[in-house]
Parts: C-alpha cells; structure tokens; sequence
C-alpha cells in the first residue's frame, strides 16, 4: 500500500524536475548559472493561473487535446514499476496497452495541431507521426525481446525481472536494448538530436510547432505531460538498464530517484555536446535503433 | 573464451549493418580496418596458442588492419572522392535488406548440418551475414572505390566460415590468400586512379556504355 502511494507521488511530482536537472545541465556546460532546478514547477504554476484564449476556428477536438493526452500519459505511469516495485496497474499483455496510449496521446496532439488549420501546425503533425512510426518497431522489439527473457507480458514482470545475472548471461543483448531504448527516449521526446525543445525556428520544429496555439492553462498541461511522458520512458530505460535491487523497499525508491536524476543530467551532456540532426538524417538514426533493437531480438530468439 | 569471441562477432556484424549505413568512403574504410583487427583477434580467442596462430594473427591485422585501408585511403585521395553520391538503392533501404539477410543467415545457419562443436557458435551465421553484406555492397554502391569495399566485406565473411578450420589450414594458404588480396587491392587503387585520371567519373554505371571509336 505505501508502495502505491510513493508510486503515485513520485509519477505526479517528480516529472518536472528531470526538466530542471536537463536544463542546469546544459547551463554548466555553456558556462551559465542557469534557471533554477524548480522553474519548470514555477513554470507550470503561472501557466495555471492564467487565462485561455481559444480560437475561433477550433472545435472540442482542440480543447480534448492537451486532456486526453495527460490522461492516456497518466495512465502509462500506473502500468510501471517503478523503482523495483511492482506497478499499481498490471495484467497480462498490459505492455500493448502501454505502447498505444502514447499512440493515443499522439494522436491527440496531432489531430489537435491540425484542428486549429494552420498549415505550419499541420507540418509540425505531419512529421510528428512519421518520425513515430519508425520509433514503434523499437519499442515494441525491445518490448518483446524483455518478454521473451522474463517470459511474461505483463509490464510488472517483465522490467522488474533483469538482474546483475542476466546482464552477465545476455550481456550483448542488453546492451543493445539500452542503447535502442535510449534513442527511443531521445526521440520520443524530442530531444536533441532528433528536436530542440527550445528551438523556435519554424521550419526545424516538430513538437514545439504543434502546441503554438494552445495557452494558458492548456499549454500547462502539455508541458506536464510532455514531463511526465520523459519520466515514463525513463523509467523503462532505468528499469532495463540498471537492474539493482536492494531488498530494502524504501532504499530501492532513493535509488530509483537518485538514477533518474543522473539519467537527466545524461539527457543534458547529450544536448550539450551534440548538434540537432538533418531532418533527412533522423530516419537513419531511428531504423538504426529500429535494428539494434532487432539484433537483440534474433540473439535471444536463437 | 568463446562467449567473448561471440560478442566479437556480434561486433562484426554491427559494423556490417554500419556500412550499409553510411555515406562516407572513409568512415567505411575504418570501419573495414576495425573489422579487419576483430577477424586477426579472433583465431587467438578460440584456438590454443602456437606459432603457427601467432604468425596469422599478426600477418592478418597488419594486411587488413593497416596496410589495405592504407592504400584504399590512398587512391581515395588522388582520385579525390569522399562520398557515395545515389547508390543503386537508397541507403536506408539497404540497412533494411541487410538486416533482413542477418536474420536470414541466422535462420539459414540453424539448417545446416554442422560439427556438434561448431552448432552454438555465432561463426557460421556471422559469416553468411558478413558474406551477403558484401554482395549487397558490391551490387548496390556505384562507385568503383565502393566494389573494393564491397570485395573487402566479402572476403571478410569467407575468413569469419575459414576461422572454424584455422589449425587445420596450413599458413601457407593463408599467407597465400592474404597476398592475393593485397595484390588486387593494389591492382584495384592503381586502376580507379586511371580511369579517374582518363574520365571525369568513376561511376561505373556510366563505364557500362563506353565504346571503342
């Protein structure tokens, strides 16, 4: 019971603080002081208190947009173990629902972009959804290859079931899947190098085109749950990555938020040294991931 | 030591799938000299030390690990080419197919009848692969310089099937090999640096029309 409770405290608090850690990070690195690690809160709460300017031209798809994508999101967070511990939600088969609510959420944006007729918001949809179609076979052969090791399909089972041993007997696989699911991530979120969150270049946007029309407390929502969703992936990428349990359940949770921490600061090194791809190099990049997640498929179908 | 030469060959295969991904000659070229040290570390890994091994291993990382990508890099730079400008097929295409002959060479590997100690090992299907990531070089790339590395891949994967049988092979087959290729490397660079130097490409799509007058 106080595992769920910390579980649903952790998933609603601790998202916006991964974006602060990203963002001293990257101040470190181009020698400022940078915004403090609690903006992104400060952010949120001024956006929460101001009003919403709705264009005329948009219709109740754009206002269910930034909700149902906070939802779908929300619920994603419930269906993952999170520092070792089993997640509140689960079922068997429960990692299909996992990947196609953030199709859902997906879905919601864009057809929230293209609700309002600006065709710079439908271009900013357009490559949205294309970029995510080549980030889904990813996911879900890493998804799979976690199954097919665990022998589960249930999200509880099967990212809480690697340990130190299966990294020495699987080790090559392993490390293929981290390096997929942290491009995944990468892209997913529309981190450098796939897209710059702080970009407002209009012809290089992909994500950030997409909510120029929403405001106030809308657009608040989409920041959290844009923060929310980083957490969410990460959460697997940790999951997967570092398989350390102490037995001591409240242990488990420092280090679970300890990790995730030094995941942000990895996110901003990354942002810091690299430079957003060619839009024509992305589709390279992410069928690459596609493939390693593949290879490590084949090795542990073998 | 067989798991660690299993993860070397997993290497092997990754870097093939890299070359079929990118588009710079001289990034393919080391990737073929990484490739190259990985195939001369391998036979130390899984056979019992001699000199006989010791005498292939450093012949093969001095040949394929330095000598040949010199001379590639060479004729590179006289015949002045740095990139594989519209291959045949695009290269994300090709990164596909590649990986789908991976897959195939795995499932491929699985039929074949071979020795009861030779069944778990990655050899055979990391061999297939390297072989078919050479055709699909050979055949898709239209630079000439591309073939070489294409040829390169391919006698890659032949030396990953002859590993299997390195004790039984005697040295002087595979000094022998390793001459042959050196001299069509050598033949190969002198012969773009011609045809470079007589046409103004060397995109051998076009060399496919020329005519005697």
């Amino acid at each position: 019971m106080t595992d769920i409770i910390i579980h649903c405290v952790v998933a609603l608090l601790f998202p916006p603080l991964l974006l602060g850690v990203i963002g001293k990070t990257k101040a470190a690195f181009a020698g400022r002081v940078g915004a403090p690690y609690f903006q992104p809160y400060y952010d949120l709460i001024k956006l929460f208190r101001k009003g919403t300017v709705f264009s005329e031209t948009t219709t109740w798809v754009f206002r269910a947009g930034p909700l149902v994508t906070l939802s779908a999101t929300l619920i994603a967070a419930l269906l993952i173990p999170l520092g070792r511990h089993a997640a509140p939600l689960s079922f068997s088969g429960d990692l299909i629902l996992f990947a196609y609510l953030f199709g859902l959420a997906r879905f919601f944006t864009t057809i929230a972009a293209l609700d309002t007729g600006s065709s710079f918001e439908g271009m900013g949809a357009a490559r949205e959804v294309t970029f995510a179609c080549l980030v889904e076979p990813t996911l879900f052969f890493a998804l799979i290859t976690l199954a097919r090791m665990s022998k589960s399909l249930s999200l509880s089972t099967i990212l809480t079931h690697s340990t130190p041993g299966t990294w020495l007997v699987a080790g090559t696989s392993m490390l293929l899947l981290v390096g997929a699911l942290y491009i995944t991530l990468l892209a997913e979120n529309c981190r450098i190098p796939f897209d710059d969150p702080n970009t407002h270049l209009e012809l290089t946007m992909i994500h950030e085109v997409m909510v120029l029309d929403h405001s106030g407390p809308a657009f608040g929502i989409i920041l959290y749950a844009a923060a929310l969703k980083l957490f969410v992936l990460g959460a697997v990428f940790v999951n997967v990555a570092l398989p350390i349990a102490t037995g001591n359940a409240l242990a488990d949770w420092a280090i679970f938020l300890v990790v995730m921490l030094v995941l942000a600061v990895s996110i901003g090194i990354v942002e810091s040294v690299m430079a957003r791809l060619r839009l024509v190099r992305i589709p390279q990049l992410l069928v690459g991931a596609t493939i390693l997640s593949a290879f490590a498929m084949l090795l542990e179908l073998r | 030591m067989s798991s660690f030469a299993d993860e070397l060959l997993i290497l092997v295969m990754l870097i093939n799938l890299v070359m079929l991904g990118t588009s710079r000659l001289i990034f393919s070229i080391r990737a073929v000299a990484v490739q190259g040290v990985i195939l001369g570390i391998l036979p130390g890994l899984i056979h019992p030390f001699s000199g006989h091994l010791a005498a292939i291993t450093i012949g093969i990382i001095l040949t394929k690990g330095i000598v040949i990508p010199y001379l590639i890099s060479d004729a590179i730079r006289k015949a002045q080419i740095r990139r594989e400008v519209e291959p045949f097929i695009g290269y994300v295409p090709t990164l596909l197919i590649g990986a789908l002959f991976t897959a195939i060479s795995f499932a491929f590997a699985d039929k074949l009848p071979l020795a009861p100690e030779h069944q778990d090992l990655l050899f055979v299907p990391a061999s297939i692969a390297t072989l078919l990531t050479g055709f699909l070089i050979l055949t898709t790339r239209r630079k000439a310089i591309s073939m070489v590395i294409g040829y390169l891949v391919l006698e890659n994967g032949i030396f990953v099937f002859g590993l299997l049988l390195t004790e039984a092979m005697p040295v002087m087959i595979e000094a022998g090999a390793l001459l042959y290729l050196l001299v069509g490397i050598f033949v190969m660079g002198i012969v773009i640096n011609h045809i470079s130097r007589e046409f103004s490409s060397i995109d051998t799509s076009r060399l496919r029309t020329l005519k005697e007058e």
